[in-house]
């Protein structure tokens, strides 16, 4: 076992770039969860995503019409949890278990013949001189774009709730819909608009994973990012901010394991891979005494009746 | 006379199996007051929904100051000039008093001016309020402040308040006349949905009063007796409980101390409630809600529990017990609450039936359920209550209101309950099925029972209680007899006007 | 303009009729995809759902049926009873894993000792695993309020991970040659979970998928617990207003649902899979959700959608090798059944109006 191969600037940055699908996809589902919606399908809209993504970029060459393209395609699945949820007035927890299930399965008949080839390398942010400095350059500067867009996502997020007055709409929404309807706010329409927006960041999200993290496409290669970002939701208690604290801490915590099981330390290679779920999971309970925070119409089934 | 600000004629409104308002007409002049009276179910909420754009008419116009007025969306409406008050409060708990008020604007201003606004209209109209607080945090007095002033911010030429004093102590009640007086001064018309005949005399210029959606009359109120508005709005006489007073027994329910912390993270903790109730005698218990009234439910029947000396049953200590236990002791209890709380909406009547009635009716053996003995009793509770329902495998979400809750009181009734709490036992029910509610809980009394009724409308507690008290935040008023009692008095232990007392110095 | 209108009583005869509309959806949709693939989309219907039962080699595929219905049907009920008080674990798979090490564990330990005892303790061992696994989110939930939702999805991760350790380490066949996986359990007389007539795929396994309808049907219709678990899905607040006790029930549809995942599990390793392997889970864990919410939480009819499940199953492998169909087409026709009938659920307690609507 050699500890000293970990290089703490190369974890530092790959923490980084681990932690991006994650934050992504969680600050998409953060704003359907403030808009009083539990979509459960993260996994299968990341892992359409990913696929949409990964076969665009590689039909056309281009990376970032892999991204749009993922993007379009997670938004288009969330509007089948949308139609169910919203018109069909059918259980969230159930609709969003059958989107995650018809995703997987999507996107495994969409990746057929996609096995074992390379996409289209995304380029590295490369600034002269800010990029090499020493330290600072690598962890700041170094990256490629969707890091950046991760953060923006988040900052974005974090002023559309805070300042924005259809933030605040949004906001009313997922307290109390029915208050909302009576004041005239539109509960189905922004509710709808929530689920893509939720739906497009996880397309997004699953799509940094195929083409860039690891990057190639296999079958279920999301492996619970999905949910881990559903558990952030949680571990953030709905705030944006804490989106990227926990996305980082998720991030780290799996590039360490990975780092762990590069040096040959004498754990079994399969307890360091449980080790990001167990961790969520303590995280989770941790988190869990302070449920003051949840959206107070989040799950409930709209209906107007008058 | 001057150009109505509102005319309506004809307004027709239907709903699968029942016409909610049927040929409607009334005018509404620029600065006045009128009352839109009646009893409950007959069709006031839908007229002002229709008038405040959330409902359409199926037949019949508007007209605003002449013009054709039809809002598609309750915005149009606003747009129009017409702002409402609602009877439950379109707030936004874990938001603030100046965001819950932007959401109601078309318009607003950034958040720092508004709040500036609010804390000047506040202040003027005799009504304080801080724009920053979190409104699951205020009292029900100071939320509807928070709507009132909402609709205020707009300078609406029409002020539509749907049963605005229900929710309120009679000290915070002269309040807020007092801002509406001195709106109508200002030009405004105010139109005051009530079944309040007393706050109508004393407030309202005008008032149309309808029956079964439709309209009966339009009288001037201070011209024309409580008792003929009484007569026109339930167009029959009304049987009136009878009152056998007995002396009472020995003391039956006993509460020490009582401390709970509310589960909610915006609800009332109970504070050492202390009370005794004794055999045959009926505590009335009365307070604005959000006082601690479900919490002081749940801490009776089990739901919450407390230390075990807290909460005494015929001398038996009972604060840890869970609500089963208490039951086959002989305390019942019916919340306030009557679809998802005292019976499930979507079970059958006989499943609703086995709902707390399991072990005094033997409706279980060994864990197993004998549903024979169930619908034989939700049978009995249906013939001797009077329920309205085709049959006991009718869902009880199909019940109307009063309906369920002659069901659910009856429920409690006939297990023959030595301790018996209910909460708002009338609420929101026609005249006729909440007096055979009442009737019913003064024959449990008079038949050795020691009953708790908690409840907000305080001539329903006037007609039933042997003695009073009142819950304010969580606390428990001085015990009096209840004959006697001034309204001013019971305002006085009901907690006054809370903070309101700098209003109109 | 399309609106949806409460009906006063849910609908007896849509909720018969759903599952049924949802089938024919299905099937309607999923010959559309077939079609899309380049494949007859009638002749892809009939195979997977015609062949299995009555083609030429139906008297191979019908045993086939027990043998992929009986998990799933007994996964399925588990699952139900929590579902139906609105406790939702959806780490069966996790839990079925568990099972399986649980009862290979209890084999392992006694090879090659021969014995009666020795099928009945792995029973035990299956179930008890399976429970355990479940219990840590309801522990979780009742003790912290933790969402027992991620936390028993967390935990199928774990187990995966679980399972490639055990059948990479400590169960490893030792006369494997290096391979990974346990011992063949089916060439061990007593631990071997054979068929009880043989060839027709009938094991203890779907004699316990029976039981627990039978079982499940008497608790939710006649048993103060089954009433209990409807009333807490039903109404929540009039479920602790009855005395019901929140946690004891969290514990209990927990408890019950780890422990038939658990059992099947059990019953797969001893029986039909044989051993315990890094690919051993094929996803009955997720299936079963499906197959729960097609028979509408009914145990009767988890039963019928559990062999309609399983119909599936078969004949997508026939069309698979037959029609050269992939895999993921079946899958997500799976996904299709559940889209389909959670979009036409609706019509049970709503009815379709036409007209115009009030202001939405």
């Amino acid at each position: 076992m050699d500890l000293s191969a970990i290089n703490p600037v190369l974890l530092i940055a790959s923490l980084m770039v681990a932690a991006t699908a994650v934050m992504i996809a969680a600050i998409g589902e953060l704003i359907v969860e403030r808009a009083g919606v539990l979509n459960l399908g993260v996994e299968g809209m990341m892992i359409t995503g990913a696929i949409c993504g990964f076969a665009v970029a590689v039909q056309t060459g281009s990376p970032t019409a892999g991204f749009v393209a993922a993007t379009i395609g997670g938004a288009a699945l969330s509007l089948l949890f949308a139609f169910l949820t919203q018109f069909a007035l059918a259980n969230q927890v159930a609709s969003g278990l059958a989107l995650t299930l018809f995703g997987l399965g999507l996107s495994s008949l969409l990746g057929q013949g996609y096995q074992g080839i390379k996409p289209p390398a995304t380029p590295r942010l490369d600034i002269p001189v800010l990029t090499d400095l020493p330290v600072v350059g690598r962890i700041l500067f170094g990256h490629d774009l969707m890091v950046y867009v991760g953060l923006a996502l988040v900052a974005a997020v974090w002023a559309f709730l805070k300042y924005s007055r259809a933030g605040l709409i949004l906001r009313a929404v997922g307290e109390n819909h029915d208050a909302a309807h009576a004041l005239g706010y539109k509960v189905v329409r922004i509710r709808i608009m929530a689920i893509a927006f939720g739906g497009a960041c996880a397309g997004l999200g699953g799509a940094y994973i195929s083409l860039i993290r690891v990057p190639q496409w296999t079958e279920g290669m999301t492996a619970g990012i999905g949910w881990i970002a559903l558990a952030l939701v949680v571990f953030a208690s709905w705030k944006p901010w804490r989106v990227l604290l926990g996305a980082y801490l998720f991030g780290g915590v799996t590039v360490l394991q990975l780092n762990l099981q590069a040096a040959g330390i004498a754990i079994p290679v399969e307890y360091l891979s449980m080790s990001p779920y167990i961790i969520t999971i303590v995280v989770l309970v941790i988190m869990s005494a302070d449920k003051s925070r949840a959206p107070a119409s989040l799950g409930r089934i709209f209906h107007a009746t008058s | 006379m001057t150009e109505p600000l509102l005319s309506i004629r004809g307004l027709t409104k239907a709903y699968p199996g029942v016409v909610a308002n049927d040929d409607v007409s009334f005018d509404i002049q620029p600065g006045e007051v009128h009352a839109l009276l009646g009893e409950n179910g007959a069709g006031k909420s839908t007229m002002v929904k229709m008038i405040y754009g959330l409902v359409k008419p199926d037949s019949g116009e508007m007209r605003m100051r002449g013009a054709a007025y039809a809002p598609a969306e309750p915005q149009a409406a606003r747009a129009s000039g017409v702002a409402m008050v609602f009877q439950h409060f379109s707030l936004f708990d874990a938001l603030t008093v100046a965001e819950n008020i932007a959401l109601g604007m078309a318009n607003p201003p950034a958040l720092r001016d508004l709040a500036a606004r609010i804390r000047e209209v506040s202040e003027q109209y005799g009504l304080p309020l801080d724009p920053w607080r979190v409104v699951g945090d205020l009292s029900a007095g100071e939320r509807q402040r928070v709507e009132i002033i909402r609709c205020l911010l707009q300078n609406p030429k029409l002020l539509i308040m749907d049963e605005p004093t229900s929710v309120l102590t009679p000290q915070e009640v002269e309040i807020l006349f007092e801002t509406l007086r001195k709106l109508k001064s200002e030009g405004t018309s105010i139109l005051y949905i009530s079944h309040k005949l007393e706050e109508i005399r004393a407030l309202c210029d005008e008032a149309t009063i309808l029956r079964l959606g439709k309209k009966v009359a339009t009288c001037t109120p201070r011209d024309t007796t409580a008792r003929e508005m009484a007569e026109l709005m339930v167009g029959a006489e009304l049987h009136t409980p009878s009152r056998d007073y007995n002396e009472p027994g020995a003391v039956r329910l006993a509460l020490n101390g009582l401390s709970v912390a509310s589960p909610g993270q915006f609800g009332t903790s109970l504070k050492g409630i202390t009370f005794e109730v004794r055999a045959g005698e009926v505590l009335g218990l009365a307070g604005v809600a959000g006082n601690g009234q479900d919490e002081l439910l749940g801490a009776l029947s089990g739901e919450l529990r407390s230390a075990a000396g807290m909460v005494v049953l015929d001398g038996a200590e009972i604060g840890t017990k869970g609500p089963g236990e208490r039951r086959r002791m002989g305390l019942l209890t019916a919340p306030e609450e009557r679809l998802g709380h005292a019976a499930a909406p979507d079970m059958s009547l006989t499943e609703n039936a086995a709902l707390t009635a399991v072990d005094r009716r033997q409706i279980a053996t060994n864990g197993f359920l004998n549903w024979g003995r169930a619908r034989d009793f939700a049978k009995e509770i249906i013939a001797r209550f009077d329920v309205r329902t085709p049959g006991t495998e009718n869902a009880a979400r199909s019940l109307s209101g009063g309906n369920l809750q002659k069901f659910v009181i009856g429920r409690e009734v006939l297990q023959d309950p030595q301790v018996l709490v209910v909460n708002q036992p009338t609420w929101g029910v026609d005249a006729a099925a909440a007096a055979t509610i009442r009737q019913a809980i003064l024959d449990l009394a008079a038949g050795g029972a020691a009953v708790v009724v908690i409840s907000q409308d305080l001539d329903e507690l006037m007609e039933v209680s042997d003695r009073f008290a009142a819950l304010n935040e969580g606390r428990l008023s001085d015990i009096r007899p209840a004959k006697g009692l001034t309204v001013d008095e019971i305002g006085l232990m009901m907690g006054g006007a809370h903070d309101m007392e700098v209003a109109h110095g | 303009m399309l609106r949806l209108e409460k009906r006063r009583q849910p609908s007896q005869a849509f909720a018969y009729a759903t599952p049924v509309m949802a089938v024919i959806a299905t099937m309607i949709f999923g010959g559309l995809m077939f079609a899309a693939l380049g494949k007859d989309p009638v002749a892809a219907i009939r195979t997977i759902f015609w062949d299995p039962l009555f083609g030429q080699h139906a008297f191979y595929y019908r045993p086939q049926l027990l043998v992929k219905g009986g998990p799933l049907i007994l996964i399925a009920i588990g699952l139900s009873l929590g579902f139906r008080a609105g406790i939702w674990n959806i780490g069966a798979e996790g839990q079925y894993i568990l099972g399986a090490l649980g009862g290979a564990g209890v084999a392992l330990a006694f090879y090659p000792m021969e014995g009666w005892f020795i099928f009945p303790l792995m029973i035990l061992g299956g179930a008890i695993a399976g429970c355990a696994w479940a219990m840590i989110p309801g522990l979780l939930k009742v003790r912290f309020g933790t969402n027992e939702i991620l936390v028993s999805l967390m935990l199928v991760y774990v187990a995966e991970q679980l399972l490639a350790s055990m059948s990479l380490g400590l169960m490893k066949n030792p006369q494997g040659f290096g391979f990974p996986g346990s011992r063949n359990l089916q060439q061990y007389p007593s631990a071997h979970n054979a068929d009880l007539i043989a060839n027709t795929g009938m094991h203890w396994g779907v004699a316990a998928a029976f039981i627990a309808v039978i079982f499940a049907y008497i608790l939710l219709t006649r048993h103060q617990l089954g009433y209990h678990i409807r009333l807490t899905g039903e109404a929540p607040r009039a479920a602790k207003f009855a005395g019901v006790s929140p946690a004891r029930l969290i514990l209990f549809c927990l408890g019950i649902s780890g422990a038939l995942a658990g059992l099947a599990g059990m019953f797969e390793v001893s029986g039909p899979a044989g051993q315990v392997s890094i690919d051993f889970n094929t996803g009955y864990g997720f299936t079963a959700i499906i197959v729960a919410f097609l028979g509408r939480l009914h145990p009767v009819g988890i039963l019928l959608a559990g062999m309609l499940m399983a119909l599936t199953y078969i004949g997508g492998e026939i069309a698979q090798s037959s029609m050269g169909l992939p895999a993921a087409a079946i899958q997500m026709f799976q996904g299709m059944l559940l889209f389909f009938l959670l979009a036409v659920d609706v019509l049970t307690s709503y009815r379709l109006r036409f007209g115009k609507g009030e202001v939405a």
